[in-house]
C-alpha cells in the first residue's frame, strides 16, 4: 500500500493532505511527505489532485 | 516552556485576524505558519464581495484591493452570455500577499507574536493546557496554552491531532488550478468573468479574476471526483482561447476547496477550528476569504468568554458552534442544496438560461430572493419543463 509524488507536478497546494483519510501525508512547507505504513491506497489523493502529481503505487 | 494564552496555527485570513483580535483584547497570542513566506502561495482567485468590506470593517486599500469590480458575465458553452452588472462597485480582486502582510503586520503591532517557518507538528493535552512542538527552521521549540485554534487550511492536521476528525470527503471537495496571466485580452475589467458547461468545468467553472486591464487571475474548479486533472481543463481552456493563449503565465497556483462537507461540531477540549480547516466555505463559489474572517471572530468571542471563565472544555467552547451556524453557516447550507441544482444542468440547460435568463434574474437568485427568482424563471422557462422541475425541486 502506497502512493508516490511527483515532486515536478506538485505545487505544494495541500489538497491531498485534506482528504486522506488515515493521515498519511503531511505538507511540509514546499516538500509533501507521505507515510507509507499508514497508507491504504484508497486514491483520494489521486482524484483530487489538480496536477496529477500523485500514483498509487501497485 | 513559554506559556501563551492562545496559540493560533496558520496565518492566513483566518489566523491572522483572529491573531489580531485576540491581540487587540490584550491576550497573549502566538500565530504560527509553515510557510516561509505569509500570503503566497496563494491558492485562490482573490475575489472579495463588497458586503464582506463592509461586516468585517475592512475598507479597500489600494496596495492590496487592485481591481474594483462592477459584476459578473456568466458564459454558456456556446458563449452566450449573461451580464449582471451593479450600478457601483460589487467587490475587488485582492493582492493576497500584500493583503495578508498588511494584516500580519498590524497584527504584530498590537502584540500578537508571528512566527513563519514554524511547523506546530505535535500536540498535547497536560492539566488543562497543550503542549505544541513547533519546528522553526529545524529548531524544535516547545509552547503551551490552554486554547489552540485551528486555521491551519484544507491540510490542517491541527484539528486531526487534536481529535477533531476534518478529512474532506471526495465529493465534497473541489479541485481548483489557476495561472496568474498578463498580456492578455480581457471582454471587460470591471467584470468577473464564468464559463460554465460539462466540457469546459464539470461541477464547476472556468474564472477570469482580472487584477488589471492585461492581467487576470485565469483559473477552474471541478468536482473532485472527475477522472481528468483540473489542470487538463484550463490549459484545454486556454489553448482554444487566443486571447488568453498569447499571453504570459506569471504564476501557478493550485488549490483544493471544500465544498459543502460543514462540520456540526467545530470544537474539542481546548480548540476551536475556523476557515478551509473548518470547511466553511460557500458551496457554490468556493470563495471563502470574508467566511474565514467573519468565522475568526466569532471564533473569538467564544474565547474571550472562555478566558473570563477560564473554562476551555469541549462543552463550553461548543457556543461557537451555534453562533457561527446562527450567523452564516445555516445559510452556506441553504447555497448547497442551491449547488445540487447546479450539478443536475446539463450543456443544453445553460444554453436556455442564457437565452431566457436576465442578470436581474440571476441576482435574484444569488442573493437570495429564490421564490421571486423561481417565479421569474419558472415563467421564462414554462418551455422547458425537464429544466423547470429540476430548478424547482431545488428552490423550494
Amino acid at each position: 500500500m502506497a502512493v508516490k509524488n511527483n515532486a515536478e507536478k506538485c505545487c505544494y497546494c495541500g489538497g491531498c493532505v485534506g482528504c486522506c483519510p488515515v493521515m498519511a501525508i503531511e505538507l511540509k512547507d514546499i516538500r509533501i511527505m507521505i507515510d507509507n505504513e499508514k497508507c491504504t491506497s484508497c486514491g483520494n489523493c489521486v482524484k483530487i489532485c489538480p496536477v496529477g502529481a500523485m500514483e498509487v503505487l501497485r | 516552556m513559554q506559556e501563551f494564552d492562545a496559540i493560533i496555527v496558520g496565518a492566513g485570513p483566518a489566523g491572522l485576524r483572529a491573531a489580531n483580535n485576540l491581540a487587540k483584547a490584550k491576550f497573549k497570542v502566538l500565530c504560527l505558519d509553515k510557510k516561509q513566506e505569509i500570503g503566497v502561495p496563494k491558492r485562490c482567485a482573490e475575489g472579495l464581495g463588497l458586503g464582506w468590506f463592509e461586516r468585517l470593517g475592512l475598507k479597500p486599500n489600494p496596495k492590496w484591493a487592485v481591481q474594483e469590480i462592477e459584476g459578473a458575465a456568466l458564459y454558456a458553452p456556446s458563449e452566450k452570455k449573461v451580464e449582471l452588472r451593479f450600478k457601483s462597485i460589487s467587490g475587488y480582486i485582492l493582492e493576497r500577499r500584500v493583503f495578508e502582510k498588511e494584516l500580519a503586520k498590524e497584527t504584530s503591532m498590537n502584540g500578537a507574536i508571528i512566527k513563519t517557518k514554524a511547523n506546530a507538528f505535535a500536540f498535547k493535552r497536560n492539566s488543562g493546557k497543550v503542549e505544541v512542538k513547533v519546528n522553526e527552521s529545524g529548531i524544535v521549540k516547545e509552547y503551551a496554552a490552554p486554547l489552540i485554534i485551528a486555521c491551519d487550511g484544507v491540510e490542517s492536521l491541527t484539528a486531526r491531532k487534536l481529535g477533531v476528525n476534518t478529512a474532506i470527503e471526495i465529493p465534497d471537495y473541489d479541485s481548483g488550478y489557476q495561472y496568474e496571466m498578463a498580456n492578455i485580452e480581457i471582454p471587460d475589467e470591471k467584470l468577473i468573468h464564468l464559463y460554465f458547461g460539462t466540457e469546459v468545468a464539470p461541477r464547476g467553472y472556468v474564472w477570469i479574476f482580472p487584477k488589471g486591464k492585461n492581467h487576470a487571475n485565469v483559473g477552474v474548479g471541478i468536482g473532485g471526483m472527475n477522472e481528468k486533472t483540473a489542470k487538463s481543463y484550463l490549459d484545454k481552456f486556454i489553448a482554444s482561447h487566443p486571447g488568453l493563449s498569447k499571453g504570459s503565465i506569471i504564476e501557478v497556483n493550485c488549490g483544493c476547496v471544500p465544498v459543502g462537507g460543514f462540520l456540526d461540531d467545530m470544537t474539542a477540549d481546548n480548540l476551536l477550528i475556523v476557515g478551509d480547516a473548518a470547511h466553511q466555505v460557500n458551496p457554490i463559489h468556493g470563495g471563502g476569504i470574508g467566511i474565514a474572517m467573519e468565522a475568526a471572530d466569532i471564533a473569538c468571542d467564544t474565547a474571550i468568554k472562555a478566558f473570563k471563565a477560564k473554562d476551555f472544555s469541549h462543552e463550553f467552547l461548543q457556543q461557537y458552534n451555534s453562533h457561527w451556524y446562527e450567523k452564516r453557516g445555516n445559510k452556506l447550507k441553504a447555497i448547497l442544496k442551491k449547488r445540487m441544482m447546479f450539478e443536475n444542468l446539463k450543456d443544453k440547460d445553460f444554453e436556455t438560461l442564457a437565452e431566457s435568463v436576465t442578470g436581474d434574474d440571476i441576482l435574484k437568485l444569488t442573493e437570495g430572493d429564490l421564490v421571486g427568482a423561481a417565479k421569474v424563471v419558472t415563467k421564462k422557462l414554462i418551455k422547458y419543463p425537464g429544466l423547470v422541475r429540476v430548478m424547482l425541486k431545488y428552490l423550494k
